[in-house]
């Protein structure tokens, strides 16, 4: 009984441990709702309120006339998909042979991985900047996208490594014993496998260029090419005055498209890393 | 059958990445000998993107070979957005930014020098002590277009009830009749509230500005023309009277030492704090928010034995050094600036222009939201101290900040604090002039 009981207190304990976690999570984002649907009025109120009390649409209003938000998300879409797709598709083998092969070279290029996502923005930022320019590739969303596969490989790459290395290499022999090919054994063995891992990498690398600004900042010119982490500073002025209302309402609707893909691909990852983990 | 699916995949992926690539590429060059400038422009308040989105329209209409193309940078962000695009050597024709950050740009000969550019009316127009901003060495380095007084925006209905002198721009209020009637008011409010709450999140332009007034200068520059930093009786002042009315008169709000200006505003239309010090252009957030009934005025800021003088970095016009049409873009600064359209710009950012004759427009000197106490502060305006002083955004960064903000709090008394921003502030400015 006594076990019993401390288990119900343990697992009330956790359970509240994780409401707190969860709140803590949610509440600036729930804060940020709210301020999308404030009028003006109710963003100066001394005692301010979770629900609006005369909610409004007008800040939603304001932000799509004063800046170009659709014409913003769809670069930051095309910069952040094919950013995702190429790393991982870069990652994906290197990783591999990382994982699979040891030796002197694969351990000193997982050094050098780690190493270089030790790297400030700001160091890199002017060297990168020329590099670029002389490929002429400034105020373009490809420079922007080779920019961001190269900033988000090391760290796919060393979550992939993971990946792989969690795919017991006795599964490849396995299949090689039952006659499959090398390429076989890969693409029906360690693919179906490997495939959690490589959405959570290009997930990763996806959220990681969605929400990038300074690069985009820098290397973007044209109003007509920013993405929408840029786009959004411009509800900013000096010393910290912001346009809250607009500001709010562009910031909620750049959040949804990761909450949306997150929701689609969380069932997969944890599904497909919890795949053929017990013998049935 | 099964072993086909990925390779269907695959090339499926292939695919979408390379329409995704096609989608990046820009288009076609222009070559028809029209001359192509770029602007960026730091406006964002909408009256002022307008403003400023409809000049440049007016421009282009009557300019056609001479084309400008509007592109919005952003306050947040803009000096390293410049540093990284003068590096490449990609910067705008047209840089608006502020005159306290020039200086760097000016010295490392990224922005052009505009003597020779401008004309005599945009000359003659601008009072010297606003050129001052933007002067480094022998060069001017941007025209100073737009500024902002810091004034004190006060609850009506408390200041009247409570029966104390109201201070207008001939008469304003001394630092220590300041103090007095700050105490006086604290006590009439009630429990919990406050005559004044101080925005200090950013302590040392406020700090330095303010200070002029008392006789503050904190930077000297000697005969070899190196700046160093001395703190004398005139610099003590303003942070004296802060220091005192947080810590000793309880008269101002505590908590707000640490806030920006935006975040005092809850409390002041509350009725939390009946004075707030903020800059000119926050009486645009005011309108836009304050409750229903709720009555505000713009007083002048305290003044000192030098009157009402208060440092200010203008917002300003520069071009690039490597701008290949450099006439024409003084050319465009000009018509930007020209008296009609210098109100045009000050109405849309809430701030006052710096030429004569814009000021003199009658639509800044109306009661409504303040514009005619800010107008009569204009002619007091200086350069703020810091303006050229190299080092300064380290030294204000690593010593002063947080040397200040321990003052403000109490944690250190004014020895301290003078030690600090002297010994510890010589040694970084020395790096910066070897």
């Amino acid at each position: 009984m006594t076990a019993l009981r401390t288990g119900r207190a343990g697992r009330a304990g956790q359970y509240a441990a994780l409401l707190g976690y969860l709140v803590l999570l949610a509440f600036p984002f729930l804060w940020l709702i709210s301020t999308a649907f404030k009028p003006p009025r109710e963003l100066g109120s001394l005692h301010p309120t979770w629900i609006p009390v005369n909610p409004t649409l007008a800040n939603f209003r304001q932000a799509f006339d004063e800046q170009p938000l659709l014409q913003a998300a769809g670069n930051s879409l095309i910069a952040a998909l094919a950013a995702a797709l190429i790393a991982v598709v870069i990652a994906t083998p290197m990783a591999y042979t990382m994982a699979r092969r040891r030796g002197r070279l694969t351990t000193a290029a997982t050094g050098w991985v780690v190493v270089s996502q030790a790297f400030p923005f700001v160091l890199v930022i002017i060297p990168l900047f020329l590099v670029l320019k002389n490929l002429q590739l400034i105020n373009t969303l490809s420079g922007l996208i080779m920019v961001y596969v190269v900033w988000s490989l090391p760290f796919a790459l060393w979550m992939l490594v993971g990946y792989v290395r969690a795919v017991p290499g006795e599964l490849e022999e396995a299949a090689a014993v039952d006659g499959a090919s090398r390429l076989r054994t890969l693409v029906s063995v360690t693919a179906p496998l490997l495939a959690p891992g490589i959405v959570a990498t290009a997930l990763f690398a996806f959220i990681t260029a969605w929400n990038e600004f300074f690069f985009a900042l820098v290397l973007l010119k044209t109003p007509e090419k920013q993405t929408l982490p840029v786009v959004l500073t411009h509800f900013l002025g000096a010393e910290g005055v912001a346009d809250l209302g607009p500001l709010a309402a562009a910031a909620f609707l750049a959040t949804i498209p990761s909450l949306v893909i997150f929701a689609i691909i969380q069932k997969r990852i944890t599904g497909g890393m919890l795949a053929g983990a017990v013998k049935s | 059958m099964r072993t086909r699916r990925p390779r269907g995949r695959l090339l499926a992926a292939a695919a979408a990445l390379a329409l995704l690539m096609t989608g990046c590429s820009d288009g076609p060059a222009r070559d028809d000998g029209t001359i192509r400038l770029r602007f960026q422009s730091l406006a964002w308040q909408q009256e002022s993107v307008d403003a400023n989105k409809e000049l440049v329209e007016e421009w282009n209409a009557a300019h056609p070979d001479v084309q400008v193309e509007y592109v919005q940078g952003s306050w947040d962000s803009v000096h390293d957005q410049l540093l990284t695009s003068f590096e490449g050597g990609e910067a705008p024709d047209i840089i608006h930014d502020a005159s306290d950050d020039l200086a760097d740009f000016a010295y490392g000969g990224c922005l052009a020098d505009l003597t020779e550019l401008l004309p005599e009316r945009l000359r003659a127009d601008i009072p010297r002590q606003s050129w001052e901003t933007t002067t480094f060495g022998d060069g001017v380095y941007g025209v100073p277009f737009l500024q902002e007084p810091r004034v004190l925006i006060a609850n009506t209905e408390i200041l009247e009830t409570s029966g104390v002198r109201l201070p207008t721009a001939e008469r304003p209020w001394s630092w220590e009749e300041f103090r007095q009637v700050t105490k006086d008011l604290t006590k009439t409010m009630g429990k919990g509230k406050y005559a004044v709450a101080w925005p200090l999140k950013e302590p040392v332009s406020v700090t330095l500005n303010l200070g002029l007034s008392a006789g503050g200068r904190l930077f000297h520059r000697g005969q070899d023309g190196k700046v160093t930093i001395d703190f004398r009786d005139g610099d003590g002042v303003v942070p004296g009277t802060i220091h005192d009315q947080v810590n000793v008169d309880r008269s101002a709000s505590r908590s707000t030492l640490g806030m920006g200006g935006s975040d005092t505003l809850p409390g002041f239309f509350g009725g939390k704090y009946a004075m707030v010090p903020l800059g000119f252009s926050y009486r645009q957030q005011i309108a836009q928010q304050a409750p229903e009934g709720f009555r505000w005025t713009v007083l002048p800021a305290p003044a000192g034995p030098d009157g009402p003088a208060q440092g200010v970095s203008p917002q300003t016009l520069s071009v690039a050094q490597d701008s290949a049409h450099k006439k024409e873009a003084a050319q465009f600064i000009d018509f930007m600036l020209r008296p009609q359209n210098m109100v045009r710009l000050a109405k849309g950012d809430w701030m006052l222009p710096t030429g004569t004759q814009a000021l003199g427009d009658p639509a800044l000197h109306t009661e409504k939201d303040g514009w005619a106490t800010g107008a009569d502060l204009a002619r007091h305006l200086r350069s703020a101290p810091a303006q050229a002083v190299r080092g300064y955004p380290e030294w204000k960064d690593k010593v002063a900040t947080p040397a200040y903000q321990e003052f403000y709090s109490g944690a250190i008394d004014e020895k301290e604090l003078k030690e600090r921003l002297v010994k510890d502030g010589n040694l970084v400015l020395a790096r910066y002039q070897r």
